[in-house]
């Protein structure tokens, strides 16, 4: 291992970066483009939802639903409206999202217990909306009548249920809370090995297709020093799409960073490294830059997407792919991103996952040089 | 350094059941300039990569500088600059920066790298062309910029592989000057070509056809021995015999 060869082959590979300028672009611009896309399309969050109320009731029972949904952020009751087809128009002309109709019998049946019956009427052009204010609304109103019902329970002096009660509110409340700041560091984790393995995948494949892999091989350069020398010009580019992606987290989507930054670069340089070792294993056993491409994209995605822990809780899946998880190196970065943003965790609590990106960086660089050294012979 | 640059013994390379190289034995003294001729796919290449250390050989025995190509690879690669057929610099990469890579890849001393920049520029006519992109450049530039990078460690054996195909007449005509300066200057250089008349200007040549060596002598001696007046005649009549032998 000499320091010159190695240092020979980084600058080269600096140079190459930068003249590609496309690739280039393509590669700042990934991180910043992926995380908008994935994020808002997973974060979506509904608020503010045109609503129109038709109170047949007109109790105070009644009357007590409905400021709860003027209480609401994800509701904005336009109007109190008398019949029910300025509910239907109001639809129809997309003026509304949502309208609510209580019925007279609303009061006694809360009351006594029974299944209150509110009339929800949907804008269903865009499903995905509807069904979250649909689940909005519902929630609101379970919660709505577990506490009149509690309320009336205790005024008769019939035990105190409290607690269960609380329970099921808190899971209606907490679903949408969690989203955005549990799914974008998932999603960071996801979108840094997807780039790391693309920019490195393609660097031997082409060394291959150019004819000047042949030449290299017949200098004294070493495996190990070839490979350290593309990795460590890709670690820079990777480390600026981590900070870019970082910072759109935090700026973008207010993912609040309770950990230490610093901490933070420290843990992605890691994984990055192991991220990048990977693209480049698959380089050397692709044979063409097209095959590269999809094998980087494959293996990258698909197993950070699906078995990091990012998506589908670990714990529920079948043994087998369970088991599976554990050579995915995303999972352990998915722990500690999460660990780091939402927990302040420090090196003292995430050690483990931080040793294990460690060994899965060594083993799939010692792969690469190993694996470089077998196609010379 | 031992007396023969190159030793070659018995050599076989298959791909498969095919004999690429085909028990191939021959030597190259130290300031030769030695010609491998023969059509394409005669097994040219697949020698010369045995030679440098990129490909190990099925069955026989090579040295090179002295060294073992299949156990000790290492030295010989410290011995060797080796041209490929196929162009193999960096396109996006300006002149001078190929240079001052293929510079740091073999190891080049600090003290000595900016005067053999300088030569290898001069030589291959590109001093005023230093920041151009290679991709730029013409056909016989690059050949000769391929060279020089070959060269830079000042290496005492060269193997350079189909060299001047594709390149104008002229521009191979001050590619053999060049040759002839390394081997003045000591050096051993392993040539191949298909172009007849550049087997005129090797001390002496190899003829190989279908992976076996049909001829090896100096280019007057194979010429008088078989009584025929150009290297030409000679190719076909050896070619012809191994046809009938073989068929
Ligand atoms: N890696 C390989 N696998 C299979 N066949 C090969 C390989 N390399 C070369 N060959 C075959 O070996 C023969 C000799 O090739 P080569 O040495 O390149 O010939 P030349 O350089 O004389 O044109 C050709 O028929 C070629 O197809
Ligand atoms: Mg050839």
């Amino acid at each position: 291992m000499t320091f010159r060869r190695y240092r020979a082959v980084a600058k080269k590979e600096f140079l190459h970066i930068l003249r590609d300028w496309r690739s280039l672009f393509a590669a700042l611009a990934m991180p910043l483009v992926l995380l908008l896309l994935f994020g808002y399309a997973l974060t979506l969050d509904v608020d503010r939802i045109a609503t129109y109320v038709y109170d047949q009731d007109g109790t105070p029972e009644s009357r007590e639903l409905v400021e709860r949904f003027r209480g609401s952020r994800y509701f904005d009751v336009l109007a109190m409206v008398g019949d029910y087809q300025t509910v239907e128009r109001g639809i129809d002309t997309s003026r509304i999202l949502l309208g609510v109709v209580i019925p007279n019998d609303f009061s006694s049946n809360v009351l006594s217990g029974k299944e209150a019956d509110v009339q929800l009427l949907l804008d269903g052009s865009d499903s995905n909306t509807a069904s979250l204010a649909l689940g909005y609304a519902e929630g609101l109103m379970q919660m709505y009548a577990l506490e009149v019902q509690n309320r009336a329970q205790n005024q008769k002096g019939m035990g105190h249920p409290g607690p269960a009660v609380d329970a099921r509110i808190r899971v209606w409340y907490n679903s949408e809370l969690q989203s955005k700041n549990y799914i974008v560091p998932g999603l960071i984790a996801v979108i840094l090995m997807i780039i790391a393995a693309l920019l490195t995948s393609l660097t031997i494949a082409r060394e291959w297709e150019n004819g000047t892999m042949e030449q290299l091989l017949s200098t004294p350069l070493r495996p190990a020093e070839l490979l350290l020398g593309k990795l460590s010009a890709f670690f820079v580019l990777g480390l600026v799409d981590t900070v870019i992606a970082i910072f759109v987290g935090v700026v973008v989507f207010e993912v609040p960073l309770r950990g230490n930054p610093l901490f933070l670069l420290a843990a992605s340089s890691i994984f990055l490294f192991g991220a990048l070792c990977w693209g480049i294993l698959i380089s050397t056993v692709a044979r063409s830059q097209l095959m590269a491409y999809q094998m980087g994209i494959l293996s990258s995605f698909l197993p950070a997407f699906l078995l990091s822990g990012f998506v589908y809780a670990i714990e529920n899946m079948p043994p087998v792919i369970r088991l599976l998880t554990y050579i995915i190196p995303a999972r352990y970065f998915v722990t500690i991103l999460k660990g780091i943003f939402l927990k302040g965790a420090g090196p003292e609590v995430l050690w483990g996952p931080l040793a294990l990106l460690c060994v899965y960086a060594a083993v799939v660089f010692f792969l690469a040089t190993k694996r470089l050294r077998q196609k010379v012979a | 350094m031992p007396e023969n640059a190159v030793e070659v013994r018995g050599l076989v390379k298959r791909f498969g059941d095919f004999h690429a190289v085909d028990d191939v034995s021959f030597e190259v003294s130290r300031g030769e300039i030695f010609g491998f001729l023969g059509p394409n796919g005669a097994g040219k290449s697949t020698t010369i990569r045995i030679l440098c250390g990129l490909l190990s050989p099925t069955a026989g025995e090579a040295r090179v500088g002295g060294y073992d190509v299949a156990t000790e690879a290492e030295q010989v690669k410290e011995n060797i600059g080796y041209m490929s057929q196929k162009f193999s610099l960096y396109d996006d990469l300006a002149v001078e920066e190929n240079i001052d890579f293929f510079s740091g890849v073999y190891g080049v001393r600090r003290e000595i790298r900016e005067t053999r920049k300088e030569y290898v520029l001069k030589m291959a006519g590109l001093e005023n062309r230093r920041g151009d992109m290679t991709r730029l450049l013409a056909g016989g530039w690059k050949q000769r910029l391929a060279l020089g990078c070959a060269i830079l460690h000042e290496p005492p054996i060269l193997f350079l592989d189909e060299p001047t195909s594709g390149v104008d007449p002229i521009a191979r005509r001050t590619f053999w000057d060049l040759i002839y300066q390394l081997a003045e200057a000591g050096n051993t250089v392993f040539v191949s070509t298909h172009y007849m008349d550049e087997a005129e200007y090797c001390h002496r040549i190899a003829l190989m056809y279908r992976g076996r060596i049909v001829a090896l002598g100096a280019p007057a001696e194979l010429k008088r021995s078989l009584n025929l007046p150009s290297m030409e005649d000679v190719f076909i009549s050896r070619i012809e015999e191994e046809e009938r032998r073989t068929a």
